[in-house]
């Protein structure tokens, strides 16, 4: 067990502001120094809770992020004793992570895109909006990529890249509902068959 | 035909519903929902305000809560879809993670995990694809907008340069290049 003061959630607080603007592309690039800091330098947190962060963010609905949520529950866990005490700490963990990670990107956004609203016929906001179209669509597919290899080898996960493989044709082809693709999805790796 | 929410509730139901079902990224429902069912955006403005989402610092779908909510109703718009995205999802992480807690780790749950991974993945890369079809409509033309897209994919993914790199290089380029095509017509 930590022993947590207010100072130390302050300092806490204080890291998953700065992510915050670090994460450039969203939640999973600011995996890696979320790694170096809470596990590595301070301890926070352990090597299988971080695993564990991913892995229930992951199976959990709602956006990416949420993996910092889970970083905030596993270090409000990690400062309480009891179950109900580990309940709220975590819980109060979890909300402050996400206030953290959240404000001031979020302040940063707000005021951009009411720039970008009030100046939306200049040239300039609409060479910046569309020249970087092209760009996001490689970024995103990029995302993908890195998801896949990072959860599996090509030789050994040959199944799982297929599964991939034909999910992006569905889903880019059909109008197969989302939810059932993720269910197959889901029972196919419950079985162990991928 | 485009349409618009009318109030906030709506804009609060929309978001919640969409997270809810964004298991392993919430890009590929949002753009089922927004773009395909509800037609608050075309495909080509998605892209656009995705953009915008996708450079600011911050979780994308968020920003994309954010801009979307504040360009129908200001700042409680912006914090209305916010709620959306995060207050329902939120509530069933602390129920998962207890779940978790108190379960351990199983096999098959593990096996699970994997295997809607490996789904999510592929609803990400094909709704990557699904917006290349708006880069007909682009001011430098199809062609060369694709082999911008595939040099940015080539650059974070297989040489795997940090996106701020990239956007600082590649993305100011091609905004040169379609500040120059816009400015001259």
């Amino acid at each position: 067990m930590l022993s947590f003061s207010w100072g130390d959630w302050f300092i806490v607080f204080l890291h998953f502001m700065a992510v915050s603007l670090m994460a450039v592309g969203g939640a999973v690039t600011v995996i890696p120094e979320m790694h170096r800091h809470l596990v590595n330098q301070n301890g926070w947190i352990t090597e299988e809770q971080f695993s564990a962060s991913i892995a229930i963010a992951q199976s959990a609905p709602g956006p990416n992020i949420l993996v910092i949520a889970m970083m905030g529950w596993h270090i409000g866990i990690n400062s309480a004793v009891g179950l109900y005490a580990q309940y709220l700490w975590g819980t109060i963990g979890m909300v402050l992570a996400m206030i953290g990670v959240m404000l001031p990107s979020s302040l940063l956004t707000y005021s951009t895109a009411k720039w970008v609203q009030a100046n939306q016929h200049s040239a300039y906001v609409l060479a910046f909006k569309q020249g970087l179209a092209p760009i996001v669509i490689g970024a995103i597919l990029a995302t993908s990529w890195i998801i896949s290899a990072s959860n599996s080898q090509f030789s050994t996960d040959w199944a799982l890249w297929l599964c991939t493989g034909i999910t992006v044709l569905l889903i880019w082809k059909t109008k197969i509902h989302i939810l059932l693709l993720l269910l197959v999805g889901t029972i196919l790796g419950a079985l162990g068959w991928i | 035909m485009k349409q618009h929410p009318q109030s906030k509730t709506e804009i609060f139901w929309a978001f919640t519903w969409l997270a809810l079902q964004g298991f392993g990224g919430v890009l590929p429902v949002a753009q089922r929902e927004l773009v395909e069912k509800k037609r608050w955006y075309s495909k080509e403005e998605f892209l656009e305000e995705w953009a915008v989402a996708q450079v600011l610092p911050g979780p994308n779908v968020i920003n994309l809560a954010i801009i979307f909510g504040a360009r129908y109703f200001g700042l409680s718009g912006a914090l209305v879809a916010i709620a959306g995205m995060l207050v329902f999802p939120m509530l069933a992480l602390i129920v998962i993670a207890i779940l978790y807690l108190n379960l351990g780790e199983y096999p098959m749950i593990n096996g699970a995990i994997r295997g809607m991974g490996a789904v999510a993945a592929g609803l990400i890369a094909g709704t990557s694809l699904k917006l290349a079809s708006a880069l007909k409509k682009h001011p430098l033309g199809y062609w060369p907008s694709i082999a911008l897209a595939a040099l940015c994919f080539v650059l974070v993914a297989l040489i795997r340069i940090p996106l701020v790199y990239v956007l600082l290089t590649l993305g100011l380029f091609s905004i040169y290049l379609t500040y120059r095509r816009v400015k001259s017509c």
